[in-house]
């Protein structure tokens, strides 16, 4: 090993020899575009860095890499990816995944990363449906839907992965938009320096089976009015000239406040000690408040790998059974 | 006749009195779940391998954690058998039952042999009692048990008069009444109390009430079979001949956790256990678990399937990944398991079988899931398959699987049953400094990561021997790499649709597997390598196995038995071996799952002996259907 400091890694360097084979103008490029630059500016080094992915058109993203990657199968990623964490901390772990890899058929490996809290970055691609089984809907789709499953509308209610996250005790969970490039390598830059499981749900747009899902708030003619950008310990304003705001009422219902109530905006703070205003806001109507991005919950909490791997080193470090002692032991008895 | 597994006891001769010497006893314990018929058991075999005597256990119990009291399904029973020479099964019929309840007597008096004693607890012969286990009239007085020894005691008045000086109320006091039931077979079989006094004092270490009240339970127990002659004679069963060395008791379940743990040691690569709790692997978690100070990492997961995929993630960073279940579970992990042959990473699966399809009847013994082992993936995903067959062989079996999978780099499918799992029998503890040698070693770290320079990392560049790919954990420099389940290119690893690469990797992976057997050691036999009938198991069946085939031997028949550990791939020289005798029959205890491989693979006519009721075989049965083949092989 060479003990010459080594230059610092440019986005390029994060590209792997692998032609992309998304879709051309599918979300994931421009995701995978802010991940390289937000890795290049973290100062990441290839051979530290391991991508878990599970089954989906998101799940291709390891092999665009230049780091480990490990494409593995529908769901479970993130149980692999926390055998990986376990096994060796030291690296620096991330997972990629889908609404439908995630939310449906991995949903309970994903609820379990984030009540463990295992130090993963899991990067949640939300198209709003099934691309690579080309175009079913998925738990993220709207009720109504019209897909090849659902000619006359799902009757399906959606998910919210970020209520879904926060509901099983995330203790990062953030929201970044796919086109929102230095919005979204904030975002991962943010769950970076995360202790424990740091969820990043990513509005992607399938402009194949899906397109213009998002439009209605990141179109750039809109978007000042539809995204409300969550600023820690910083009022809950949107609109032209932050001329609005979101206030909630006793009951904890979310309200538009303007003019002389802007005042009454709520103080937005991600290291609340209650999910409560996180989860307001993750379940607020998409279509009658703006749609907000930014981290909704951060609280610092030991990390599942720590943990288990203290218990572990304690054991060892006060071990004073042999193999053979372990073996020759309990009752025996010798026969001559 | 010493020296041979017989299935003679104390029933075959008629007693007088004074201490009488037989070579084995077979005692079974039943009684209701909370009548501590297992502690009782294993505190009888705990002395009685102390003692020196050859031992085989088995418990049965119920599946549910307490069935309504006094009920058929309530029943829960141990069985042991001990001797003066070298056993290798729990025996068939008890010589002993003691019964706690009527229903424990409806349960199992039809197995106990003509002549044998059964001890009752009559303080539960009462109406509702028979009524709960279904007897319309009191079996003790409508002449059904003509014909066995029977003796009557309350246990629970006269283990409450023991104990009436005790500080414990009624009910603790009566809970102490199986303590009673082993003192007095203690005086009956001669054997040392002194062991389960020191047992019980650590076991109850923080209630000495308990452990007091236990032992006056004992003591009295011991002293009134002493005293009231309930019984003409006493029994002593001299210890076995055994080879010499140091022995302890051991579970199924507990000697392949210290394999595991041994072949973990002997490499220098730590453990790490995905889990999810199932009867009856349960005990490998809990094992491991235990094992924090040997390094072993242990994860209960939220599912089998996140078990296998953490298991699969830590043999990726490079531990030694394991994950336990029994054959629901291998159902749920198939689809992972599939991923680590095509990842071609060393990962240890072991099924503890019970007794299926389905959820089946999971405290019950069976070897059905060979097939699954075998096939029970999509595609052409071919795995390494290897057996125990006793409670001790786990230790070696456990040791085997870490040894293969990490020096081929596959998935290898370890198979026990509830029978080995649950089962104890002596081990010959092994000299820990002659255990084979596992040289693990992974790939070192190089130049060449980034898109810019240098020759790219081969991630499946083979071992031109056993064509292994090489180990290389995330974190080494220069060897970053992509894998996963998509098909891919040899050598690069990178992701290939073409057809002949599919091909050549399919081949490969399947030849990768069968060179396992370039390793293996020649069959043994027991008996000669040629002649009439080999009789070939493997699993649990080889102790009823071995039993009938010594015996039809001592007779003079050319028979021979042959075991194998490893199933897939089978060893190279079965096919000759079976090709030397006239016939080959296969016990096991399934509907002849390994017969119709080998029937399929070699194209000879093995013929199946198949048993499925969710009991292991007996050896008296063995021997009756070897005897018939061996008539129409003449």
């Amino acid at each position: 090993m060479s003990n010459v400091e080594e230059p610092k890694l440019t986005k390029k360097d994060f590209k792997s020899d692998q032609d992309v084979r998304w879709c051309p103008g599918c979300g994931d490029y421009s995701i995978l575009n802010s991940v390289q630059a937000a890795f290049a500016d973290l100062g990441k080094k290839l051979h530290e860095t391991v991508i878990i992915s599970g089954i989906g058109c998101s799940s291709r993203f390891p092999y665009y890499m230049e780091t480990y990657g490990f494409h593995t199968i529908h769901g479970r990623a993130p149980a692999l990816a926390t055998g990986v964490k376990l096994s060796n901390p030291e690296l620096d772990v991330w997972v990629v995944t889908g609404d439908g890899d995630a939310m449906s058929i991995g949903g309970n490996h994903f609820i379990h990363a984030m009540r463990r809290n295992v130090g993963l970055k899991v990067m949640l691609f939300n198209n709003r449906i099934y691309g690579l089984t080309k175009g079913q809907f998925s738990p993220t789709s709207p009720q109504g839907k019209v897909t090849k499953s659902s000619p006359v509308g799902s009757v399906d209610y959606p998910f919210s992965p970020i209520a879904l996250a926060l509901g099983a005790g995330g203790t990062f969970v953030a929201r970044g938009v796919d086109i929102l490039g230095p919005h979204l390598q904030s975002m991962i830059k943010q769950a970076d320096g995360h202790n424990g499981t740091a969820m990043i749900e990513i509005y992607q747009n399938c402009n194949i089976f899906n397109d213009g899902a998002y439009a209605g708030f990141t179109d750039k003619g809109v978007r000042e009015e539809r995204i409300l950008y969550l600023e820690h310990q910083k009022p809950l304003l949107f609109g032209a000239d932050n001329a609005k705001g979101i206030a909630f009422d006793e009951a904890f219902r979310p309200y538009i406040v303007e003019g002389d109530d802007l005042g009454k905006a709520f103080v937005w703070d991600e290291l609340s000690d209650t999910p409560a205003p996180a989860m307001a806001l993750a379940t607020m109507d998409e279509e009658k408040f703006p749609v907000p991005v930014g981290v909704f919950r951060r609280q610092d909490k030991p990390n599942f790998e720590y943990a288990v791997n203290q218990q572990v080193e304690t054991a060892v470090a006060s071990n004073k059974q042999s193999l053979k002692d372990l073996i020759y032991s309990g009752e025996m008895w010798d026969v001559k | 006749m010493t020296g041979t597994d017989t299935t003679d006891g104390l029933t075959s001769s008629t007693p007088d009195s004074g201490v009488q010497e037989l070579e084995q006893v077979v005692i079974r314990f039943a009684g209701d779940s909370g009548d501590g018929m297992q502690l009782t058991g294993d505190q009888f075999t705990r002395t009685t391998a102390l003692m020196g005597n050859d031992i085989a256990t088995f418990p049965d119990f119920p599946a549910e954690i307490r069935a309504p009291a006094g009920t058929l399904p309530g029943v829960s029973a141990f069985q042991l058998r001990f001797s003066s020479f070298d056993i290798h099964t729990p025996g068939d019929a008890p010589d002993v039952l003691v019964a706690m309840n009527p229903a424990a007597l409806k349960a199992h008096v039809g197995q106990l042999k003509k002549n044998g004693i059964l001890l009752l607890n009559t303080a539960s012969f009462k109406p509702l009692d028979l009524k709960k286990a279904t007897y319309a009239v009191d079996p003790r007085t409508d002449g059904s048990l003509d014909g066995y020894r029977v003796i009557e005691v309350d246990l629970t008045a006269r283990t409450r008069e023991a104990l009436e000086e005790t500080e414990l109320d009624t009910r603790g006091k009566d809970r102490c009444k199986n303590m009673y039931a082993l003192g007095i077979l203690y005086w009956l079989f001669q054997r040392d109390v002194e062991p389960t006094k020191k047992a019980l004092a650590q076991k109850f270490a923080k209630k000495p009430a308990i452990v007091d009240a236990n032992l006056k339970a004992m003591a009295a127990g011991h002293a009134y079979a002493e005293t009231v002659e309930i019984f003409q004679v006493s029994y002593k069963v001299a210890p076995a001949k055994m080879p010499a060395g140091t022995y302890r008791n051991i579970m199924g379940n507990q000697s392949l956790c210290l394999g595991l743990v041994a072949a973990s040691k002997q490499c220098g690569v730590p453990l790490f256990l995905g889990s999810y709790p199932i009867t009856p692997a349960s005990d490998i978690l809990h094992q491991l678990s235990s094992y924090k100070n040997h390094g072993v990492v242990t994860f209960q997961a939220e599912d089998e399937i996140a078990a296998v995929c953490a298991a699969i993630g830590a043999s990726y960073s490079g531990k030694i990944g394991l994950t336990s279940t029994s054959g629901p579970g291998i159902a749920l992990k198939a689809e992972a398991i599939g991923l680590a042959i095509m990842a071609e990473l060393p990962l240890v699966v072991l099924n503890v079988q019970r007794a299926g399809p389905s959820t089946g009847m999971p405290t019950k013994t069976q070897q059905a899931d060979l097939l699954q082992a075998m096939h029970g993936r999509n595609g052409e995903s071919p795995m390494v398959v290897i057996a125990c067959s006793t409670p001790a062989d786990a230790f070696e079996v456990g040791y085997e699987a870490i040894r293969i999978a990490t020096k081929h780099m596959v998935p290898v499918m370890v198979l026990s049953d509830g029978y080995i799992a649950n089962g104890s029998e002596p081990w010959q503890l092994p000299d820990i400094d002659k255990l084979p040698p596992i040289d693990v070693s992974y790939a070192p770290e190089r130049d060449g990561d980034g898109a810019k320079d240098g020759e790219k990392f081969k991630p499946y560049e083979r071992n031109p021997e056993t064509l292994a790919r090489p180990w290389a954990k995330p974190g080494t420099k220069g060897l970053v790499h992509r894998i996963g389940g998509l098909e891919k290119q040899d050598v690069t690893g990178n992701i290939s649709y073409d057809p002949d690469n599919h091909q050549h990797m399919i081949d490969t992976r399947a030849d990768k597997v069968a060179r396992v057997a370039n390793d293996l050691p020649p069959m043994a036999t027991l008996g000669e390598k040629s002649g009439d009938v080999l009789v070939l198991g493997w699993g649990s069946p080889r102790g009823a196995i071995t039993a009938a085939v010594t015996r039809l031997q001592g007779e003079g028949h050319k028979i021979s038995a042959a075991f194998l550990r490893h199933l897939n791939p089978l060893p190279n020289d079965l096919e000759a071996l079976m090709r030397s005798f006239k016939k080959v029959v296969l016990p096991e205890l399934n509907k002849g799952q390994l017969a119709s491989m080998l029937r399929s693979k070699y194209l000879i006519d093995v013929q199946s002996y198949s048993r499925v009721n969710g009991q292991p075989f007996q050896s008296q049965a063995v021997e009756d259907y070897m005897r018939n083949v061996l008539q129409e092989v003449k």
